[in-house]
């Protein structure tokens, strides 16, 4: 669906223009990045998109994702 | 009372060396290089003159400012004679006031005698100065020939030249013209446009515009630096013509773009009279461009809405209401709103054409009283990236200089910027530095004026490919590198060694050479290799940049990129140098530094820092919440989606100037309620539920902050006609929806932004009062604030390297779009033009055209003149043809000032990687030709009429 294709494509974005750091550091880049600047509600449409087995997510964004969901799943409460 | 700033004649010298001597017998001590005249000034004396003044080059011509020098031969002109040490000058002596005399009498013989019916009556100098050398009587006639009178002896007097009223906003009138030359040196001193020429010789000398054309038709880019160097009433403005000598002025700024010219109101009771730009202010210098100066006659223009007005449904017409009933409207309609969706579903849009104080208030109101962090700007859509990129190498999110920096540059590097139309004050002044010798590289798509003009031209001229910034920055700095020009002392003093060493070995490969990205960018390798040598070797290099290195979807790398050159070759932290983001509207970076983003808290604190929050929750009494609210674009994302549902938008027009028209209109169309705060029904507002009546900057106090971190006062100067300042608006609405805010005034406002915002903590209304603006950081540390930043340490410690890998963009052509779209603005109109489409500006900029090679327009059997549409995978407009090999082929361009144009209907939803700052600067397109307006843009002008109908209060209710 296209909110979650947009999703998808902004972490991938973000993704390949840290790749340049070398995969550890772009991964942590990445989720922070997204830690940082997304919304909850984006969020959380990322890890249910990841939980949909994440079509679309590039290596870095996939794992950054990973890495976000693994770290605390975001608290929802903006779009409750 | 008039504010008038002292005239000392001729400009200040700069000189370190001081020089003493005694004129009048007392003992005067000045820098060396001054002149008499100057000296006499600061010692209190004002001697007579006509031809000088010290916006302008002396020029001796008018005999007017004779002194006698004992042990001189003769009577030296004061204004080209320089101090020397023990000089003895007497400005007044009986043969100097007989000489002043019998000039004075040659100039009032060739002069109209209607002093008490001229426009300058009261400010005149050529009035004053016949009062000062005390003319009494003029012995020759007008029986000879003269220039004043249009017909002689009852025959045509060819020597008269009738008034040339051919531009909207001056007259000149020839009649009175005493040839002192000011007019064509401020055209070409101040303003850097060369447009006048004193045609003729002696009696028969003219001022003349362009080839002998009218001001309309030459050159002139209507700055009215002439009108302002004029001392008679040859160059008036035609609103001085019309209403008559102000009384009073008050000093203000101007409410356009991010220059931030001072200007003094000039007034007449509530009425303005002219604006003058006011020679104290830091930033413009007594200069101006036709939009500050001229085009504030949108303020009562007669579009401009004054009363409050709801509907229910977007299909209806407006109906005026009461104060009461709007922003109760927009209470309660919130509050349903977060109930029934979530307290998610609204937010806010702050203006960065409005105050910081009417901007704090807004996201203040947004996140106290709606509890959501969703607030954000329009300069999203404009400089986010600078704001991303220039934090994460220097630690603040801000340009390094302020713009009297230009003055001590050796080499200038402008890219995607184009200061003369955009930014046309600094425009002028950076041109003054390039014809005193300094360099230029100009990276840009198209070629913009700086390029070629009178008497400045590009050393270089990288006509890239839109998209390519960040390859040709990262190739800049390989040739750099491997040639061994970086500042190594620079680099290791002050920048993080480890980041710089990994960043060399990345700029090092390859790939990042000249040779091997010119396949994308289009620039010959040669051509990259000069300008970087030029820039790494020069002197002060200082980089300029604009909406074409932010509007990208690599938009943040290239602000980087920048970064890293100006720290690889230490070109940072002393007058002269710097990266310099030269900012679209008047308050971009004022908007940004007052929190107007959904990550931070004023001052670029991020929300989920506790210590931050805790701050503001204390002197706010409210929890805040920590996480990061939605961006515009994610804003419209969700509403489409159906978890945002309402948003309070304060002067902006983000249909008109947000990419991808169509999925604004769908978002905002999906919202219950939307509520526009502005002075028009804008073209957002055909899809708004309540429109609150905003206030121009002439109705209300405040601040805005420009582009070199200079607060700068905004004064009233008349009642707000719409009946409330913008900031009085959010606070009915805060108290409607519960919270205790009592403020009285913004002084009150300013308080506690300098309460909460270590950069501002020094920040107080009476000490604007007393320095006229301060540059932030403002505290303890910089008490008066901070001209050039990072001279010691950056602002984060070390300068941080940031490695920026060339990623293309999505957005790609092929056979289906083979060109290339990029957008930009024109001098007289601003932004979407909501104001100067309101304004005689229209007689420069009627409508937006497409710029199209000639080659590329042959090709498709286009015109000039020519209607052709312009389709992406976003959409299609249509608008006019204008052949020029300004741009490259298989580029074209255009502005986006009208709302016909749609231009935004074409650009997509690309954007940068890290802020989402829209890719306006490259779209794919085709060019086809066509009959007229695509049925999109009639369907819209249709709609766009109907949701304007208005129903006028029914006075009964
Ligand atoms: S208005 Fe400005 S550009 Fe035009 S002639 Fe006067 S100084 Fe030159
Ligand atoms: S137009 Fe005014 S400024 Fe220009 S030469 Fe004539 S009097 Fe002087
Ligand atoms: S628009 Fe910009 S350059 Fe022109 S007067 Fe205003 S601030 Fe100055
Ligand atoms: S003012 Fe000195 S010659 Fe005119």
């Amino acid at each position: 669906m296209s909110m979650n294709k947009k999703l998808v494509d902004m972490i991938n974005q973000i993704a390949r223009n840290t790749a340049i750091q070398g995969d550890e550091r772009a991964i942590a880049a990445t989720a922070d990045h997204v830690r940082k600047f997304w919304d909850p509600r984006m969020r959380a449409g990322l890890m249910a998109h990841l939980a949909d087995g994440g079509a679309g997510l590039d290596d870095i964004a996939r794992a950054a994702s990973m890495k976000l969901a693994a770290s605390n799943a975001p608290e929802v409460h903006n779009a409750d | 009372m008039l504010i008038k700033e002292t005239d000392y004649g001729t400009p200040a010298s700069v000189s370190k060396e001081l020089v003493t001597l005694t004129i009048d017998g007392s003992e005067v001590t000045v820098p060396a290089g001054t002149s008499i005249m100057r000296a006499a000034m600061e010692a209190g004396t004002e001697i007579p003159k006509l031809c000088a003044s010290d916006m302008l080059e002396s020029f001796g011509s008018c005999r007017m400012c004779l002194v006698e020098i004992e042990g001189r031969n003769g009577t030296p002109a004061s204004c080209t004679t320089p101090v020397s040490p023990g000089l003895v000058v007497k400005t007044q002596t009986q043969r100097v006031k007989d000489i002043r005399r019998g000039v004075m009498e040659l100039y009032i013989s060739d002069h109209p005698l209607d002093c008490l019916t001229c426009a300058a009556n009261g400010d005149c100098e050529l009035q004053d100065m016949a009062g000062a050398v005390g003319l009494r009587d003029v012995r020759y006639g007008y029986d000879g020939a003269n220039h004043v009178f249009d017909t002689q002896a009852n025959l045509p007097n060819t020597n008269f030249l009738s008034k040339d009223t051919s531009n909207p906003y001056f007259t000149y009138d020839p009649s009175k013209c005493i040839v002192c030359n000011r007019c064509v040196r401020a055209c070409e001193e101040v303003q850097g446009t060369f447009a006048l020429t004193i045609t003729g010789r002696g009696f028969d000398s003219r001022v003349s515009a362009g080839m002998s054309e009218s001001f309309l038709a030459s050159e002139c880019v209507s700055c009215g630096a002439c009108v302002q160097a004029c001392p008679t009433a040859t160059l008036s403005e035609n609103s001085l013509i019309e209403t008559g000598q102000p009384e009073h002025s008050k000093v203000t700024t101007c409410a356009y773009c991010g220059v931030g010219c001072a200007f003094k109101a000039e007034m007449r009771g509530e009425e303005v009279v002219r604006m003058v730009p006011y020679k104290d202010g830091k930033a413009n210098r007594g200069h101006s461009c036709v939009k500050g100066r001229f085009a504030y006659g949108y303020a009562t223009h007669k579009e401009r809405i004054l009363k409050p007005m709801v509907r229910e449904s977007i299909n209806d017409p407006w109906r005026e209401t009461t104060w009461d009933e709007a922003i109760g409207r927009v209470a309660s309609e919130f509050k349903r709103i977060q109930n029934q969706y979530g307290k998610g579903s609204v937010g806010g849009i702050t203006s960065s054409r409005c105050t910081n104080e009417d901007v704090f208030l807004v996201q203040k109101l947004i996140r106290q009283g709606f509890g959501v962090n969703n607030v954000d700007t329009c300069a999203r859509v404009c400089h986010s990236p600078t704001g991303y990129g220039l934090k994460t190498t220097f630690g603040e999110s801000a340009g390094t200089q302020d713009f009297d920096s230009v003055e001590h540059s050796d080499v200038i590097l402008v890219i995607g910027a184009n200061p003369t139309d955009g930014h046309p004050v600094f425009g002028s002044r950076m041109k003054k530095r390039l014809r005193q010798g300094a360099r230029l590289i100009v990276v840009d798509p198209r070629r913009i004026d700086l390029v070629k003009s009178p008497h400045v031209s590009a050393d270089y001229h990288l006509a890239l490919k839109p998209g390519t910034n960040v390859a040709i920055m990262t190739s800049m700095a390989h040739v750099i590198l491997s040639e061994g020009l970086e500042n190594t002392d620079f680099i290791k003093s002050r920048c993080d060694v480890a980041a710089f060493e990994e960043w060399r070995a990345f700029v090092m490969r390859d790939r990042n050479s000249p040779e091997a990205m010119e396949a994308y960018t289009g620039v010959p390798a040669d051509e990259v290799r000069a300008a970087a040598r030029l820039f790494a070797t020069g002197g002060n290099g200082a980089i300029y940049y604009g909406l074409g290195v932010t509007e990208h979807s690599q938009g943040s790398t290239t602000v980087m990129a920048l970064a890293n050159l100006a720290m690889a070759t230490g070109n940072i932290g002393r007058p002269g140098v710097g990266v310099n983001p030269l900012r679209g509207q008047n308050n971009v970076q004022g908007s940004c530094d007052m929190g107007s983003f959904p990550h931070e808290l004023p001052g670029y604190r991020h929300i989920s820092d506790v210590a931050t929050r805790t701050l503001f929750e204390a002197d706010w009494n409210c929890t805040l919440n920590p996480e990061p609210g939605l961006r515009i674009p994610n804003m419209l994302d969700a509403a489409v989606e159906g978890s945002f549902r309402a948003l309070y938008i304060q002067g902006e027009d983000i249909l008109q100037s947000d990419p991808d028209t169509h999925h604004v209109a769908s978002g905002l169309a999906a919202m219950e309620c939307v509520v526009i705060q502005d002075l028009f029904l804008n073209e957002t507002a055909n899809y708004a539920h309540v429109f609150l009546p905003g206030s121009t900057f002439l109705e209300k106090d405040g601040t805005f902050t420009n582009a070199e971190r200079r607060i700068q006062p905004v004064r009233k100067v008349m009642s707000p006609i719409n009946g409330y300042g913008d900031w009085e608006i959010t606070q009915l609405i805060a108290r409607e929806v519960g919270l205790d805010w009592n403020y009285q005034t913004p002084i009150e406002i300013m308080d506690e932004i300098a309460r909460l915002t270590p950069t501002f903590t020094g920040v107080t209304y009476d000490k604007l009062e007393r320095l006229g603006s301060i540059q932030w950081p403002c505290n303890e540390e910089h008490p008066e604030g901070f001209p050039v930043m990072h001279v010691e340490n950056f602002t984060r410690g070390l300068g941080l390297f940031m490695m920026t890998d060339y990623i293309p963009t999505d957005e790609r052509t092929g056979p289906r779009f083979p060109l290339i779209l990029t957008t930009g603005r024109i001098l007289s109109q601003y932004n979407v033009g909501a104001q100067t489409r309101r304004t005689d500006n229209v007689v420069w900029h009627e409508e937006d055209r497409l710029e199209i090679h000639p080659h590329d327009a042959e090709q498709r059997g286009v015109n000039d003149g020519d209607w052709v549409t312009v389709r992406s995978r976003s959409g299609e407009t249509a608008l006019r043809a204008l052949l020029t090999d300004r741009v490259a082929p298989g580029v074209v361009y255009t502005t986006f000032h009208h709302p016909m144009t749609q231009a935004n209907v074409v650009t997509t939803d690309h954007s940068d990687w890290a802020t989402n700052c829209p890719e306006y600067k490259v779209t794919a397109v085709q060019v086809s030709p066509s009959n007229g307006p695509t049925d999109y843009q009639e369907e819209y002008s249709d709609f766009a009429e109907k949701s304007r109908r208005i129903v006028a209060v029914d006075a009964a209710e």
